[in-house]
């Protein structure tokens, strides 16, 4: 920690004291403060930057020596081939679920931390965010005595707080040194899953504080010279629920870094230390140029897009993120003041590091993917956010499902895209509406049949559906936001090592379909039932059952809202082996046929935290779908019988969304009846419709409804967040800037049932005339 | 010169104006908001997005919760087509979502020398054709493209 001469001043007060510090008095003062530091926590100078630094004095050096593009190109593709190896190797030895799907990176870094380069798989968020524990690592551990960086170490680390996606990702660090000098980083991550958290699976939607959390690694040295530390291997085997796991992927990791290394080495040998590093920062130099120049192409102006979530993951609220994204020239800010206050115990909050990194995901995958992977892409973008919102959390905030925020971060830059892109001539991806960004799968958790303590989750998160395309519809479950090229998995692979099978899997549910001229790509059902362990237990962490999580574009709708069905007290393999008819299953017929007797048959929002199931109770949940695209008027008659045809939509949405007469039988379409419908549709909606100043006058409210636990900005022209505050008089709705709002903490919902339960007693008691004497 | 700036929406740089590019009809002044210039309808989110879950037995459906979300429709006044549409809560204002420097762009426009017609595609493949001829006329032109019908 440096204190500053204002800040020694200031503290004095006097005249003697207001005088400038002298050097020797500065180092002092500057030495007192480092040796007395009690706790090197998030630096927030290095974790609220995401530019790439400024050539060091060596990179100047071997730049100076002279470039050769070609020879550059030639570095590049060879270290792309060495970290799509290391990929490789993680992919195929990972232990992890997550890494045998391919939700993992590599990654080379300048001596600095600015990420050179991807592998050309996995994800590139978990990358783009580790330059800042590289330059934690740079600025307090390097110089350090107890600590001190050697070839053949290597840090891990997974506290978001220190820059990282979420908790639940592990990374392996390792410096490149020549002559005792850093000249480059090579970094694996991979989503681990479990980490010690309130709940299995490392991603708790029910952490109300940062120490539900789990793991709270902030980087730290854990392999010495090339060996991996057994003690701290002990202890943090000893703080999860999975500790072959945690051996298994470190070392997976080292092997991995270890090979790129080796990959490196011969590069090196080959053309030089000066040009090897050269060819690193002008990648990251000549990406960050190329965004400017693009950037300049763009129509100047401002797209605003705003998101309304509707889940804290326990109980539903609505909580807003803002993005107002502006291009002047060669400059982009991207605004996200208005968005609602961080709520300090749910999980749904974000730093803001883990928000960027997905919108590098949306930069680097959605907007230009041709360039080279190199997260200097962002660094031209200004951003502009307020600390202590969702999407901008403060250190004290539990983040278990940051996820939540840093998507909307996604989101936002994804959808504005197309709009800012629309009349580009130059463009280097497909206008495309809003991509599905919910994880809608189940974690689990408990004792396997093998009596392994695990917990983790369903690769099913990967099968996001995408958004469609403006002269396509999107494709179903086809990859999650942040990894194009993440797999499904093989269900009857995981099968082998839970024990629970998924009765309906990848089945399309009719109508989840983002409706438009190009519909979205659509989400799948998924049914679980365990059986044969003494403890196991499912959990879910999206929000989107109430409000949409993505809308359409141009025109199109947004996804449907998705619940989480459950049937409890009954065995479902029980009732099949009885009777093999009854393996009919699908959410729409268990939940509304309720077939099976003595059955408990719920919804619920899919914030579902760990939930003990007993053997053959069934857990029901569906992908969702991307967004749609053009007026659903316009989409191809012939599309909608065949979707028609293939049951993934219904008679109703044919006709009443998309205005088709069709031949029952055959499915041939009527033309001249549907051109008819479909112009006596666009004329309802000529007289239905208000003028937009009329209309404003009758909808537009001053403040959100009265019982509507609401959490932003209300409308874009106000600084003043708007959110309800529980005092000990009940809630209060207060307005205010982000700074002077009170701290917001929403109380336990089994609290809030009570209290309405004890209330309604307290009513029938008094219309019944009924006296019971309470003691309080 | 005539930009397409949406799917359904055109900048016509000689006049200023947002026009539709179904029929041409004037949506206001392109340094402003296009919404100004249409037709709005509140719909609930439950016409769109109906109950796969029986709502008689159920709160979560894979429908919306009207109390919660609402979805506005804009449409052109003179065609109907449904030009976009936004999800709020009830009674939130509706999002200003695109404001454009027009100076900014006609100067990048004359710049390019080029006619937006032919050189505006939906992005990379093959299949990213756009048409927009019909709807901007010959280059340079002024507002005088025919409307384009639609099917």
């Amino acid at each position: 920690m440096t204190l500053t001469v204002n800040e020694t001043s200031n503290a004095s007060g006097g005249d003697e004291a207001s005088k400038p510090l002298t050097d020797q008095e500065q180092e002092w003062v500057d030495q007192f403060m480092d040796e007395t530091t009690l706790f090197l926590g998030p630096d927030p100078a290095i974790m609220r930057s995401h530019q790439i630094t400024s050539r060091s004095a060596y990179e100047e050096e071997c730049i100076a020596k002279g470039i050769d593009p070609i020879q550059i190109d030639r570095i590049r593709k060879r270290l792309a081939g060495a970290l799509d190896e290391g990929y490789e190797m993680c992919e195929a030895m990972g232990a992890a679920p997550g890494a045998k799907w391919g939700d993992l990176t590599t990654a080379i870094y300048t001596a600095e931390g600015d990420v050179t380069y991807l592998s050309c798989h996995g994800v590139i968020a978990f990358s783009a965010i580790l330059h800042h524990p590289i330059r934690y690592i740079m600025k307090y551990w390097k110089d350090e005595p107890t600590v001190g960086i050697n070839p053949g170490d290597g840090f891990i680390h997974n506290d978001a707080r220190y820059g990282n996606v979420h908790n639940t990702d592990q990374s392996m660090i390792t410096p490149i040194m020549r002559d005792g000098q850093i000249i480059a980083w090579v970094a694996a991550t991979i989503h681990e899953g479990e980490n010690g958290a309130c709940e299995p699976g490392g991603m708790p939607s029910g952490s109300e504080t940062p120490f539900d959390d789990g793991l709270r690694m902030s980087p730290f040295k854990i392999v010495e010279k090339g060996e991996l530390r057994r003690d701290l291997l002990t202890f943090l085997q000893h703080s999860v629920r999975d500790p072959k796991l945690q051996l298994a992927d470190l070392k997976v990791k080292i092997g991995a870094v270890q090979r790129i290394q080796e990959r490196v080495d011969s590069i090196i040998d080959e053309v030089g230390i000066e040009t090897f590093v050269a060819a690193l920062r002008v990648t990251v130099e000549d990406v960050e140029q190329e965004v400017k120049r693009r950037i300049s192409e763009l129509p100047d102006g401002t797209v605003t897009f705003n998101q309304f979530m509707d889940s804290t993951l326990k109980e539903n609220i609505l909580i807003k993120f803002a993005c107002k994204v502006t291009v002047k020239g060669e400059n982009m800010t991207v605004d996200l003041r208005g968005t609602g206050p961080e709520i300090l115990n749910r999980a749904i909050n974000s730093p803001l590091c883990s928000v960027k990194s997905m919108m590098m995901q949306a930069i680097l995958a959605f907007w230009w993917p041709d360039l080279p992977r190199c997260t200097s892409a962002m660094s031209p973008i200004d951003i502009i956010s307020d600390e202590h919102t969702w999407a901008d959390a403060g250190y004290d905030a539990p983040m278990g499902q940051s996820l939540q925020a840093s998507f909307r971060g996604f989101s936002a830059l994804q959808t504005a895209f197309a709009k800012m892109q629309f009349s580009n001539p130059e463009k280097f991806s497909n206008v495309l509406a809003p991509w599905f960004n919910q994880i809608n799968t189940f974690l689990w958790g408990g004792l396997t049949q093998h009596g392994d303590q695990v917990g983790n989750l369903c690769a099913d998160l990967n099968g996001m559906g995408g958004g469609a395309k403006a002269f396509r519809d999107g494709e179903d479950a086809v990859s999650p936001l942040f990894c194009a090229m993440a797999d499904t998995a093989e269900q009857e692979v995981m099968e082998e090592e839970v024990p629970f099978m998924q009765l309906v899997s990848k089945r399309i549910v009719r109508d989840n379909q983002g409706f438009g001229k190009n519909s979205g790509g659509m989400g799948y059902e998924m049914i679980v039932a365990a059986e044969g362990t003494p403890m196991w237990g499912f959990m879910t962490v999206t929000s989107g059952s109430k409000f949409s999580s993505v809308t359409g574009m141009f025109g199109g709708y947004g996804c449907s809202t998705n619940p989480l069905a459950m049937v409890k007290g009954i065995n479902i393999y029980d009732i099949i082996r009885k009777d093999s008819s009854q393996f009919d299953l699908s959410m729409e017929r268990i939940m509304n046929d309720q077939p099976y007797e003595g059955g408990k048959y719920t919804t619920a929002h899919m914030g579902l935290q760990f939930d003990v199931a007993k053997d053959g109770e069934l857990y029901m949940i569906a992908q969702g779908s991307g967004g749609g695209y053009g007026d659903v008027l316009e989409r191809d008659p012939e599309s909608v019988a065949k979707d028609l045809e293939l049951g993934r939509i219904s008679a109703h949405v044919a006709t009443t969304i998309y205005g088709v007469v069709w031949d029952a039988e055959t499915f041939v379409v009527d033309e001249e009846a549907t051109r008819q419908l479909r112009h006596d549709a666009r004329q309802a909606r000529l007289s239905r419709g208000k003028p937009y100043k009329e209309f404003l006058e009758s909808y537009v409210q001053i403040e959100p409804p009265k019982d509507l636990l609401y959490y932003g900005s209300w409308g874009d022209e106000t600084d003043e967040l708007t959110a309800t505050h529980f005092t000990s008089n009940g809630p209060e709705r207060v307005k205010a800037t982000v700074d002077k709002l009170p701290l917001i903490m929403i109380p336990d919902r089994r609290e809030v049932k009570i209290e309405k339960l004890e209330e309604r007693i307290r009513e029938l008691e008094t219309k019944h005339n009924e006296v019971v004497q309470r003691r309080a | 010169m005539r930009i397409p700036m949406t799917e359904y929406l055109i900048i016509d740089l000689d006049t200023e104006r947002w026009t539709c590019k179904v029929c041409d009809h004037d949506l206001g002044d392109a340094r402003g908001n296009y919404k100004e210039g249409t037709l709005v309808y509140d719909r609930d989110p439950r016409d769109i997005h109906q109950s796969i879950l029986d709502p008689e037995k159920y709160e979560f459906t894979f429908a919306p919760d009207p109390t919660f979300c609402r979805i506005l429709e804009f449409y052109c006044p003179g065609c109907g087509t449904q030009l976009e549409t936004e999800y709020v809560p009830p009674g939130h204002p509706p999002t200003v979502d695109m404001l454009w420097d027009i100076d900014s762009l006609r100067e990048k426009w004359t710049e390019r020398g080029t006619d937006p017609a032919s050189v505006i595609n939906y992005g990379p493949g093959e299949e990213a054709v756009a048409d927009f001829s019909p709807a901007l006329g010959s280059y340079n032109s002024l507002s005088s493209s025919a409307p384009h019908s639609h099917s």
